[in-house]
């Protein structure tokens, strides 16, 4: 008997579905990454670049981290930022959750039309919501000026609230969407007023969607610069509007060095978000 | 002390008592009666079940009694008191929900203490009856886990022990084993019986399926498009149904139409177009002479013979020579294990169901495909129906 060859080991084939494995994907992969994020990388590297102008390298530096650090102005924007994304964050997810629990629970009459209304400041360009809230706080609703912080930041926090908690109804709407009514009637059943079964069954469902949309409202704010620009006052300056005025006399390092804190700050807390999440997962798992 | 001693003595003896009373209740949604004029009163310590098709009203019955839904007309009582104002969380009745509703993101231990924290009892008396009510249901040791760590078999226990442990007056069911498999399904037919004997509750069960309704009720309505169509015992349903549609839905029947011929006090002949002799009965019927009546025969209650009338041992004795015997041929067999469904073709070309039961391994008679049989029954097999 012919001695065949042996057939190579599976495990060396990719399998049918296993396109990682392929070259053509992997091109595909890296190419993507690298459009993503190389420009980052470059402003990232930058920040530590020793140059006053931002084209060469020329060494490796902090000083403009310690620059970045000791800019009070600089710093004050960054703690006006956090605030204002803070606030943001409360007031979006309580008035987004409420909504999506209405939009969900109720019929009325004229509710497509609150439907539609909702997803507007998702929709509407942002240039126009900016104008808009110009408009509003400088004729319908003028916000008090000279208030001790952070009271000064009544208006940003209001701007950003009203284009943040849409987004917030939408993805607690949408997580919703898969509740069980009868966990509902259960907890009724069992004696449960409707507070409470809202707090011991509703809540704990909404859940998910609450930490995605506190994060989306988060960043949403944090990162907001066009509404922010048209409501902010010389006093209340936020981080994207600072960066901007420094940018307008020379990309130095010392903003690459900000960019980078924000950066890393917003990785950070997005994943502690998703931390949060996936414990909250598992707790249920147990 | 166990659990069960703990719920019979709370009780007072008493085992006809209506301890449930639906008083001319009806449920409009729209303009269309999901119940319409209900009046039925189900008796302390009973397993009840309310049988019907899909959309019969047959859950809102039940909903209505939990409080989820109110009444357009008419009163429900429990105990004598009128519930229709009480909230569900005030109501003495509690509920298996048919998804089970097992909260997912408490403990299974939680899950059965909610409705005795939501009655403020003590700590101590929690711990007691959740232990209590995990053994009832033979949980016992799985009070830490999370619902997702169960079976469906298990998160239903749960369900049940959630339910059962605030000792409410009435259980309520709702299709409590559709969502199991056939195998879990049987066993926990047989657990509900023993449970429900065990702690001595009322239960209440809503389902489609009359098989299990027969299996475990001691008593069944049968609805049908809002309205109850009868109230008995599961053998009164299914031998003495009182219209097509119960003696329809309840088992396999084979239903003729004809015409009543003879009513005496105790003999009676209908005569059936599908039939070519005539249907004899040992006994009176209420029908009016001439009128139309349907005559109901279960497949079970036919006996298929090789050899015809007058052909040993072919004998029928208690009808008159000629009725109660057709002729056909055997058109579909169908074997099942336990027994063999046969479809038989009559003369007049309507199908005939019967089976057989397969007594011995090998089967002496051996019926095949197109054989000639001879179909004959009992002349107190046939129910005569009215309407």
């Amino acid at each position: 008997m012919k001695e065949r060859p042996a057939p190579r080991p599976p495990k060396d084939r990719p399998g049918p579905l296993e396109y990682l494995r392929r070259w053509p994907l992997r091109i595909m992969v890296g190419v993507t990454l690298l459009f993503l994020y190389l420009p980052l990388m470059t402003l990232m590297v930058f920040s530590f670049n020793d140059s006053r102008r931002n084209i060469v390298w020329e060494g490796f530096t902090l000083k403009y981290y310690e620059k970045a650090f000791s800019n009070a102005s600089l710093i004050e924007a960054f703690s006006n930022s956090l605030t204002i994304a803070f606030a943001t964050t409360v007031l979006s997810v309580t008035l987004g959750a409420l909504a999506a629990v209405m939009l969900w629970r109720f019929r009325f009459p004229g509710k497509t039309a609150v439907e539609g209304g909702m997803a507007l400041p998702i929709v509407v360009p942002e240039i126009c919501m900016g104008v808009a809230m110009l408009v509003f706080f400088a004729r319908v609703m003028p916000w008090p000026q000279g208030l001790p912080w952070p009271a000064n930041l009544g208006a940003i926090i209001i701007a950003h609230t009203s284009f943040a908690f849409p987004f917030v109804a939408t993805v607690v709407r949408a997580r919703l969407a898969s509740f069980n009514r009868e966990l509902e009637e259960a907890a009724r059943d069992l004696g449960a007023s409707e507070w409470r079964t809202f707090w011991d069954v509703l809540v704990p469902h909404m859940q998910p969607g609450l930490i995605a949309g506190a994060l989306l409202a988060f960043t949403l704010s944090l990162d907001d610069f066009v509404i922010t620009f048209f409501t902010a006052g010389p006093d209340t300056v936020t981080f994207p509007v600072k960066v901007y005025s420094m940018l307008r006399f020379s990309v130095t390092p010392e903003v690459n060095a900000a960019s980078t804190v924000l950066i890393v700050l917003t990785v950070v807390l997005t994943a502690a978000g998703l931390y949060l999440q996936a414990r909250s997962e598992d707790r249920k798992k147990g | 002390m166990s659990y069960s001693q703990d719920a019979v003595s709370s009780q007072s003896p008493a085992p006809d008592k209506a301890i449930i009373r639906f008083e001319g209740v009806t449920k409009r949604f729209g303009r269309l009666a999901a119940v319409d004029d209900v009046t039925l009163d189900i008796r302390e310590g009973e397993f009840f079940a309310l049988l019907g098709p899909s959309g019969c009203g047959k859950t809102t019955l039940l909903r209505m009694l939990a409080g989820f839904e109110i009444p357009s007309e008419g009163r429900i009582l429990i105990d004598g008191v009128d519930i229709a104002s009480l909230p569900p969380n005030k109501r003495p009745v509690n509920m298996v929900f048919q998804s089970y509703a097992v909260f997912p993101h408490m403990k299974v231990s939680d899950n059965i203490a909610y409705g005795l924290r939501m009655d403020r009892v003590a700590g101590e008396e929690i711990r007691r009856r959740v232990d209590d009510a995990l053994e009832l249901v033979k949980l016992s040791g799985l009070g830490e886990r999370m619902p997702d760590q169960l079976s469906g078999g298990q998160r239903q226990r749960v369900a049940l022990a959630r339910a059962l442990v605030k000792r409410p007056r009435v259980l309520l069911l709702d299709e409590p084993l559709s969502a199991l498999d056939a195998k879990l399904r049987d066993q926990m037919r047989a657990e509900l019986t023993s449970l429900q004997k065990k702690v001595g509750i009322t239960f209440i069960m809503v389902t489609h399926d009359q098989d299990e309704a027969l299996a475990i009720a001691t008593r069944c309505a049968v609805m049908n498009r809002g309205m109850l169509a009868q109230v008995a015992t599961p053998s009164d349903l299914y031998e003495f149904p009182n219209s097509r549609f119960v003696a329809d839905f309840v088992g396999s029947v084979n239903m003729f139409e004809g015409v009543l011929e003879r009513d005496e006090q105790n003999e009676a002949v209908v005569r059936c177009a599908d039939l070519s002799a005539p249907v004899y009965l040992d006994h009176g019927v209420t029908g009016a002479r001439g009128s139309t009546v349907w005559v109901a025969l279960r497949p079970e209650k036919i006996e298929m013979h090789k050899r015809g009338p007058g052909q040993q041992p072919f004998k029928m004795e208690d009808a008159p020579q000629g009725a109660n015997v057709v002729a056909g041929e055997i058109r579909d067999i169908v074997y099942l294990g336990s027994e063999t469904n046969y479809e038989v073709e009559l003369e007049g070309g309507r199908r005939v169901k019967t089976f057989r039961s397969n007594l011995t391994r090998y089967d002496q008679e051996d019926f095949v495909q197109d054989e000639p049989v001879w179909l004959a029954w009992h002349a107190c097999s046939p129910a005569v129906l009215l309407s």
